[in-house]
């Protein structure tokens, strides 16, 4: 029972987090995607920027002497959410609608995006430095450890409160986008014309307010992702730009253009990362005791080592486009 | 005055025009065909009264207001509705939520035009929660209209209603647009099926290199010798 909860919190729990993040994270992807037809490479980089606005929001708190039970990072990030869609408004208006306007290919896009990764990254040192932060420093991050003596485990499973949290947040968020995509006009109106934009115009559809709600959504689950990702480990300019690509894998996994599809490429890639690091020595060691002298575990039994990591999303990716071509959920192709 | 005027417009995608100045006027108890060559222009005047392309000469008036030019979003609350040839249903949505898209554009209670609809395709409120992907050509086609229809408009307008459809619905389709028409919604279509078009057309408009070459009612049109002999294959 110990090797199983040692599974647990080494492959499930990190598993659902890391999940959680690139599912928020392929969700914008996807759905910018949808609507205007091309690779957001500054995804990453606006869940970053998103971090840094609750990180400011947080010092802020803390200055008032605004003290919570729950993490103050979690406090304020609905005001980053908020925030963050109003810069993603911004972004868009200022980089990508002009270059719409005259009517620029994807790929044109695409580049402009790269721009727009490094201006962000350059804004962000420029006032933060290239330091590290942590949301922690002026309060205590809580571990939570369940006792499972009862089913005959050694070892508490293990979690942190930060963990929790996370989970719950993404699940309210992917249920309340599920609601917003099935349920109201404005979603809808989002998946038509994600489905067929001409027709989308010819239905009277305004595609221009569904482009600025698209970006609201992006922005705002960005941000979420970001900080939910600084708060699991610590805030850094490139923190979420190292997980960009694992991110569009799992957008294209899932099948580009397709919501669920990104919460589903997200949980995989995630659980898939962290299975292939596993040592999984830990868990059969009872084995040495039966096995041979000569077949005894290695110390380290894993698929890959940890910093072959980002290669588990390429694989996944790689097969997936073999076997189907526009991922799971029968994405856009192009 | 007629419910739809189009005077001498000229228009194209960029390049050199490809209407040469289109007249047409029909009212709104009428079936206008659109009828002529490939290349003729006849799907693009729908276009170009939908706002699709850029009319750069003459004007489009509809229900006595100048809409030269007027992009859909502000066409179809006036009343104005196009169905295209192709790729005229959202497939991964169900048949209820296309028709749902057709009435975005009304803030009001629509659930009377739905069942109206449902009423003229009783098919339709069968599959309704089925994605519009997984029907048949003739059914996509009832979507389409169906679709349409949902913003009550007053001019309908079909790019080739028929196409790549089986006989038996091709009849059927005609039956169902001459039955919109007498609950009081004009029609303007584009036909290559030109012989049974023009037969229940009121108004029947042969095209040729962007201009208009013969107008008259539908029978007269079928009538005529030069039109059948240069447009109607004899």
């Amino acid at each position: 029972m110990t090797e199983l909860i040692f599974f647990i919190n080494q492959v499930v729990i990190s598993g659902v987090v890391l999940g959680s993040i690139y599912a928020l994270g392929a969700i914008g992807i996807t759905l910018i995607f949808g609507i205007l037809r091309f690779a957001h490479f500054a995804h990453g980089d606006m869940m970053t920027m998103g971090a840094f606005i609750a990180f400011l929001l947080a010092l802020a708190a803390a200055a008032l002497g605004i003290v919570t039970p729950v993490p103050t990072g979690f406090l304020v990030l609905p005001i980053a959410m908020v925030i963050a869609a109003v810069l993603a408004l911004g972004i868009d208006k200022g980089f990508y609608a002009p270059l719409r306007a005259r009517g620029a290919k994807p790929v044109t896009l695409l580049i402009a995006s790269i721009g727009v990764t490094l201006m962000i990254q350059g804004l962000i040192r420029l006032f933060f430095g290239a330091g590290t932060y942590s949301f922690f420093e002026n309060e205590p991050k809580e571990i939570i450890r369940i006792d499972t003596s009862a089913i005959g485990s050694t070892r508490p499973l293990v979690f942190t409160e930060p963990q929790l949290l996370m989970v719950i947040v993404t699940i309210a968020a992917v249920v309340a986008l599920h609601l917003f995509l099935t349920r109201s006009r404005l979603g809808k109106a989002m998946r038509a014309m994600a489905d067929n934009a001409d027709l989308a115009q010819v239905s009277g559809i305004n595609t221009a307010l569904v482009v600025r709600v698209t970006w609201i959504i992006a922005g705002a689950l960005a941000c979420a992702a970001g900080t939910m990702l600084a708060l699991d480990v610590t805030l850094k300019p490139d923190l979420a730009f190292n997980i960009v690509l694992p991110i569009f894998a799992a957008a294209i996994v899932g099948g580009l253009g397709q919501a669920y599809g990104a919460i589903a490429g997200g949980f995989l890639i995630g659980f898939a990362e962290t299975l292939a690091v596993f040592n999984w020595t830990m868990v059969l060691r009872p084995l040495n005791a039966v096995l041979p002298e000569w077949l005894q575990l290695p110390s380290t039994l894993a698929l890959v080592p940890t910093e072959y990591k980002l290669t588990v999303a390429f694989v996944i990716l790689v097969v997936t486009l073999l076997v189907r071509p526009t991922g799971i959920f029968k994405g856009a192709s192009t | 005055m007629s419910l739809i005027e189009l005077k001498h417009v000229v228009g194209g995608y960029g390049g050199a025009p490809i209407l040469n100045g289109v007249d047409i006027a029909i009212e709104q108890s009428d079936i206008g065909v659109i009828v002529g060559p490939n290349g003729a222009g006849k799907s693009t005047t729908l276009k170009a009264i939908f706002g699709l392309l850029k009319v750069t000469g003459g004007t489009i008036t509809f229900a006595g207001e100048e809409i030269t030019n007027s992009l859909p979003d502000r066409l179809v609350p006036r009343g104005l509705s196009f169905v295209p040839q192709e790729k005229n249903v959202f497939t991964s949505m169900s048949v209820e939520e296309n028709l749902e898209m057709g009435a975005f554009t009304r803030r009001d209670d629509f659930s009377d035009t739905m069942a109206w609809v449902y009423q003229m395709f009783p098919v339709l409120k069968e599959k309704r929660r089925q994605p519009a992907g997984e029907l048949s050509g003739g059914q996509r086609q009832m979507v389409a209209m169906g679709r349409a229809l949902m913003s009550k408009p007053k001019l309908l307008m079909l790019d080739e209603p028929s196409a790549g459809l089986s006989p038996r619905y091709v009849i059927e389709i005609f039956e169902t647009i001459v039955r919109v028409n007498t609950e009081g919604v004009g029609i303007l279509m584009v036909e290559q099926n030109a012989r049974q078009a023009l037969a229940f057309a009121s108004r029947g408009f042969v095209l040729a290199n962007g201009q208009n070459r013969f107008t008259g009612t539908g029978p007269e049109l079928i009538a005529d010798p030069e039109v059948a002999r240069s447009f109607l294959g004899g």
